[in-house]
């Protein structure tokens, strides 16, 4: 599928009830669907037609940022949906891009062979925390554990959330920005 | 797998025993916690970071063409390939065309090098087993390879061959001649391996229906190499995103689909030959031309994100670096086959024996500053 493909159906999926609200007619037409399913879940900001924020940021994927709350819901559209199929999570990396914290879903597809990545961020840098997504692809749960030694990043319903490679007594966690590395262990 | 039934006399005891941080099977510094009972295994925990030197952070202090070298120390057994790959991330982010010549001496190299890793693999694969014999048969043949390195790259192991932009050097003059008697010595010795181990009744009884690892588990633990497609994984990245040279050769992916310890073994055993047919197809065209274009002394990605995966002899490795403008990466990830190999363990050894868990890690070929970078 192309990007444009897979942006339109994701995007679909989480449309936001807010988007019309310029033109009446609009708003007619949102409270019908809206009236179809009421579970979708309830959008904050109105800013695109969907909950989802898709950019390019000069990659070469399409790039999903997702709200924490809608993570483990899209991830698990993600895999079931016969269309997307996203299978197989080849990278999961943790990223402090200063003010906000969060985590890198490398994703691609084993039998449509397309790509995507998401991303999750939070600006709470006391108590980050993001829903596992162990459940969906195994191969997350080593993963997860390596963001939580070096990010400090917490993942509800993980079954085994501890340090991995750390030591339990490490204080900090060594590749956030303003981490501070007193024994010059790292850095020079 | 058989169980042992426990007379009702005796209570039945989990304990914990520790293999490693300094056991000659898990070759390097890995811990596993294991739980067992009796001999059984209930439960594999590894515990990793005896070698964790924190490259990811380093890399954030370094220039590019510095974080080639760091890329060695990880799968050190795959150092071209891993060099290679931080290169091609690179020039992919400065749309750098390299010549063709550059191309098809990294894919000769890197074949080459995932050759020599299997040939080594081989050696201790045969020793984890009880075999001693084969881990001198191994080395005799990869010797051969470290020494056309040698001549070509300067170093044995940490071979820093490659550099943004190209090669560091052209080519010994000797390499083409070199390697050609490599293949038609090599391909008298792939039989012996077979002859050796391969057929071996003992050999055979302990791989075959041991660590058996589904299609559907293969990709949900994000295995891959050899691991993934002996469960029928077709995940070979040099098919699916071909790099460097590698658009231009015919080979087949090595698939098995039993699953088990010995598919695993047979998709390596069969990649020496398709390695080798590789090298065939493109050691007598070799283009000429530059062997590097040159680059800034000081390289700056543009404002971005990059990904590029090549396929080691272990299997995917992805590097993901987050640019800003800036001469260092501000997040750079390797993504290295090892670690999401090894988080499958405790799966495919559950319910085995202690002795099974030595042969099954052998299959799986770890190597352990991959995982712990």
């Amino acid at each position: 599928m192309t990007n444009e493909a897979l942006q339109n159906l994701i995007g679909s999926w989480f449309p936001n009830p807010e988007a019309g609200k310029v033109s009446e007619v609009e708003v007619v037409k949102v409270s019908e669907t809206e009236d179809d399913s009421e579970e979708k879940p309830k959008a904050q900001e109105p800013v695109n037609p969907s909950l989802l924020e898709f950019t390019k940021e000069e990659s070469q994927f399409l790039n999903i940022i997702v709200k924490p709350g809608q993570l483990h819901s899209l991830m698990s559209q993600l895999k079931s949906n016969e269309q997307t199929h996203f299978d197989y999570l080849f990278c999961l990396s943790g990223v402090d891009w200063g003010e906000e914290l969060g985590v890198v879903y490398h994703l691609e597809s084993t039998s449509h062979r397309h790509s995507l990545v998401v991303k999750v961020k939070t600006k709470d840098r006391e108590d980050p925390r993001f829903d596992s997504v162990c459940d969906i692809w195994a191969t997350a749960e080593f993963h997860e554990r390596e963001v939580l030694d070096f990010f400090g990043i917490k993942f509800s319903n993980h079954p085994n959330l501890k340090y991995l490679i750390l030591t339990e007594d490490w204080e900090g966690f060594p590749l956030r920005k303003d981490y501070v590395d007193e024994i010059n262990m790292i850095v020079k | 797998m058989e169980t042992t039934t426990i007379n009702n006399n005796f209570k039945s005891e989990e304990y914990f025993i520790n293999m490693g941080p300094q056991h000659p099977a898990t070759h390097g510094v890995l811990r596993l916690i294991l739980t067992i009972d009796g001999e059984i295994i209930k439960k594999v925990e590894p515990d990793l970071g005896y070698i964790h030197r924190s490259i990811e952070k380093m890399c954030e202090r370094d220039s590019y063409q510095q974080i080639v070298h760091l890329t060695d120390r990880m799968d050190y057994l795959s150092s071209h390939i891993n060099n290679e790959a931080v290169c091609l991330t690179v020039e992919n982010a400065l749309e750098l065309e390299v010549p063709d010549r550059v191309k098809v001496i990294r894919t000769i190299i890197g074949e080459l090098t995932r050759i020599a890793s299997h040939c080594l693999w081989w050696g201790v694969m045969g020793m984890d087993v009880g075999a001693l014999t084969t881990y001198f048969y191994g080395f005799r043949d990869r010797e051969m390879i470290n020494d056309i390195f040698e001549e070509t790259c300067g170093a044995r192991l940490t071979m820093n061959y490659n550099v943004p932009g190209g090669l560091m050097f052209d080519i010994h003059p000797n390499f083409v001649k070199r390697t050609k008697d490599f293949i038609t010595h090599f391909k008298t010795k792939i039989p012996e391996y077979d002859r050796l181990l391969t057929g071996n009744v003992i050999f055979q009884k302990r791989m075959k229906g041991v660590g058996i690892l589904t299609r559907e588990d293969a990709i949900s633990f994000g295995a891959s190499g050899p691991v993934g497609r002996g469960s029928g994984y077709s995940c070979d990245v040099r098919k699916h995103h071909p790099y460097s040279a590698l658009d231009k050769v015919t080979f087949n992916e090595a698939i098995k689909t039993g699953g088990d310890s010995l598919a695993r073994y047979e998709v390596r055993i069969q990649e020496l030959w398709e390695s080798l047919s590789i090298i065939e197809q493109l050691i007598d065209n070799i283009p000429g031309g530059e062997h590097r274009v040159t680059t800034k002394a000081v390289i700056k990605l543009p404002k971005g994100e990059f990904y590029q995966k090549v396929e080691t002899a272990r299997g995917e490795f992805g590097v993901y670096i987050i640019s800003t403008g800036t001469k260092s990466p501000y997040r750079l990830k390797f993504r290295s086959p090892g670690f999401s190999n090894l988080s499958l363990l405790n799966h495919i050894a559950v319910g085995g024996k202690i002795g099974d868990l030595v042969a099954t890690m052998a299959t799986l070929d770890l190597v352990i500053p991959d995982i712990d970078r």
